[in-house]
């Protein structure tokens, strides 16, 4: 059994991003970045999965600003290699569409069972990253997984549907999943660990040489919400305040 | 002020009534009464030493199963008293049988030393905890909200998880110019160390403000790192993650070794415990300073243009206190001020209860609470309000936010928390002051 994790990073909002000077992307040289934030639960559900079954995890993630603390530690959790692919602009915003080839094109020469991704990334809200994968490799995919189960040679997928509603159903291997939530909490590295790992392990590269030309998505204008007004703020004691939000509450029919 | 905490009852092994049968004769003896009645096996007897051994094996493991049991340790153990805890109880536990590793009992350690204080055979917590922490980390367990403290950490260098390019951002309120010697790279005599909670914590900031009011007029050359600088990280270390504190003094001493100053001063006595203490054993010597020193050094050029009439208790931090022997600075500063009245606390000094914070006990509130009848903090409070005090004077960062919501939920709200450097400078400012 062989899973493959694919991780990206992302800008992290622990800083206020600012738009570029060409007004089409957010400034990326002055923010840092991260994992996303599913890709981690991907992750956890691969290493559990290993854990029990005694398969071996590979994360592969394209090169980007601080990836390899990401891959460090993957391995440090118990990731049994890593692999950066290379061959693009790694300051560049890679579109969802060209992430999900170069990866397929990665996938191609290696032979997987499994390959698990976050469900969605703030910059791939449509969550399209999985399903591209696996009409790219030709293989079954699902989305908004909350738990997986091997059964043999298939899968036993729980995904999440609308309305509080879990469906459960079976996908023969291999396939691709875009996870919503392990079945337990990201484990943690110890920065211990890390440090070890970034000692004793290597992170592989390969490049990727993309023989078709993704379709791109073009961006004319990125900005920030623009104001509108609306808001009203309220002064005075908090008797005063409380009786006042009533009062608004009442006049527009909500209580 | 009662003991607290969910006590077991003792275990009573002595029979009330017995009957010895001779396995020979069948002949029985009656020794209901007689001194000794503890006719079962002792519980020892059933386990083996491997758990200690393998914590001895730990460097810094060492010395707890040098414990012969005496139980000082308990009494003076500030965790005990809310809770069923005490080295010597720990010890015991090891002994029959606990995993330490595995158990939430290695979390509840807050590093405090007062147990260290008064142990005979020198059974060092403050070196085994933190040693069966980094294990425990090290295969993955770590209570939830302790691991988001060490990622943030990791991370941003500070353990709020806040923008580390805002560090600075409290000198905007200070009313006076702060220096950053990433824009004025000058040598400097002071390097104010500001660390987290006077970096970003609101009523740290009004702290830091009111320090940086002080220095200037004192005509004190200092600078800061702003936004360079990242938490020392001691209690990071002393829960257990040691490879994040070298990791972080790794790019603290990198950073250092850019400017020219003559001593560190900080407010953390965290922090100056890492400098004076750890720092050295890596190679590193700084001349640290905790800042009730600096300014207690200079008490006769501070001028009071007012008064703070008010009774005033001190809590010593742990960390100033018992571990780096300072308990006067602090008091000889809140003496000069004009109008305070001192009261000391009972346990005070190098008895001084812990509020809770060390050892990573400042993210380990939450799971801290499952175990414990009340807060440390809590308890300190009330030991503070029964003085009759009007203020809780304070000297670390920590202390400003555990004390101020200890005071909201003991019904104490009349009792201010306030850092030793706010009324330095109210008092200095004369400004209108009431309690």
């Amino acid at each position: 059994m062989h899973i493959v994790v694919a991780m990206r990073q992302l800008a992290d909002l622990v800083e206020e991003l600012e738009v570029n000077g060409d007004g089409t992307d957010i400034d990326r040289d002055f923010v840092k970045f991260v994992s996303n934030e599913w890709d981690e639960a991907a992750l956890e559900e691969a290493l559990t999965i290993k854990d029990e079954s005694a398969a071996s995890v590979t994360v592969v993630a394209l090169d980007e600003p601080d990836v390899d603390q990401t891959l460090y530690a993957a391995l440090a959790k118990g990731a049994d290699r890593a692999v950066k692919l290379t061959g693009h602009d790694p300051s560049a915003w890679v579109r969802t569409r060209e992430r999900a080839q170069r990866i397929a094109s990665f996938l191609a020469h290696e032979e997987f069972d499994l390959v698990l991704t976050g469900v969605q990334a703030a910059d791939d809200l449509d969550g399209q990253l999985a399903g591209i994968l696996g009409s790219t490799l030709d293989i079954p995919h699902a989305a908004v997984v909350v738990g997986v189960e091997l059964t043999g040679s298939s899968l036993r997928v729980a995904q999440e549907l609308g309305g509080g509603l879990v469906g459960v159903s079976e996908l023969e291997l291999p396939a691709v999943l875009g996870v919503q939530a392990a079945r337990q909490a990201p484990r943690y590295a110890s920065i211990t660990r890390i440090r070890q790992a970034m000692q004793t392990q290597k992170i592989e590269e390969q490049e990727v040489s993309l023989e078709v030309t993704t379709p791109q998505v073009t961006v004319r204008r990125l900005y920030p919400p623009e104001k509108q007004g609306g808001a009203t703020m309220l002064t005075g004691s908090a008797k005063d305040v409380a009786t006042e939000i009533v009062n608004i509450l009442r006049s527009k029919g909500l209580v | 002020m009662p003991v607290g905490g969910n006590k077991q009852a003792p275990v009573i092994t002595e029979l009330e009534e017995a009957i010895v049968v001779s396995p020979l004769s069948g002949r029985e003896w009656d020794v209901s009464g007689a001194t000794s009645r503890m006719l079962e096996s002792r519980v020892l007897t059933d386990y083996g030493s491997a758990g200690f051994a393998r914590i001895a094996a730990l460097e810094g493991g060492e010395s707890l199963e040098y414990c012969y049991g005496c139980g000082k340790c308990v009494p003076v153990c500030p965790v005990d008293l809310v809770s069923e805890y005490g080295p010597r109880k720990i010890h015991r536990r090891v002994q029959t049988g606990l995993d330490l590793f595995r158990s939430d009992e290695l979390w509840m350690c807050t590093t405090c030393g007062n147990c260290l204080r008064v142990c005979p055979k020198q059974v060092n917590m403050i070196e085994v905890m933190p040693a069966v922490r980094e294990v425990a980390m090290a295969d993955g367990t770590i209570p939830e909200e302790l691991q988001q403290v060490m990622e943030k950490t990791f991370r941003y260098g500070n353990a709020l998880g806040e923008n580390p390019r805002r560090r600075h951002a409290w000198t905007k309120g200070a009313d006076v110019e702060v220096r950053v010697l990433a824009n004025d790279p000058r040598p400097v005599d002071v390097l104010f160390y500001v660390e987290d909670y006077w970096s970003y914590h609101p009523r740290g900031q009004q702290a830091a403000q009111a320090f940086a009011r002080i220095l200037t007029s004192l005509d004190v050359d200092f600078a800061i790192l702003g936004s360079e600088e990242k938490t020392l990280g001691d209690s990071q270390r002393l829960a257990g993650e040691k490879g994040l504190f070298e990791s972080l003094m790794e790019q603290v001493v990198e950073v250092l070794s850019k400017y020219q100053f003559n001593r560190i001063v900080t407010p953390d006595p965290h922090g100056f415990n890492a400098l004076r203490k750890i720092y050295p054993k890596y190679g590193h010597d700084y001349e640290a300073m905790h800042y009730s020193q600096l300014l207690a050094s200079m008490i006769d050029r501070i001028e009071f243009q007012g008064t703070l009439d008010a009774k005033v208790t001190f809590h010593d931090p742990c960390y100033l206190g018992r571990h780096n022997g300072e308990y006067e600075a602090p008091r000889k500063l809140l003496e000069a001020i004009p109008g305070v009245e001192l009261l000391e606390m009972g346990r005070c000094r190098e008895n001084s209860y812990c509020c809770g914070g060390g050892g990573g006990g400042m993210w380990l509130d939450g799971f801290n609470s499952n175990h414990a009848s009340e807060r440390l903090s809590e308890r300190r409070v009330r030991e503070a309000a029964e003085t009759g005090a009007d203020i809780l004077a304070v000297a670390c960062p920590y202390e400003v936010s555990r004390f101020e919501d200890a005071a909201k939920s003991t019904g104490n709200e009349h009792l201010r928390v306030m850092d030793i450097a706010e009324m330095l400078d109210i008092a200095m400012r004369a400004q209108d002051w009431r309690i």
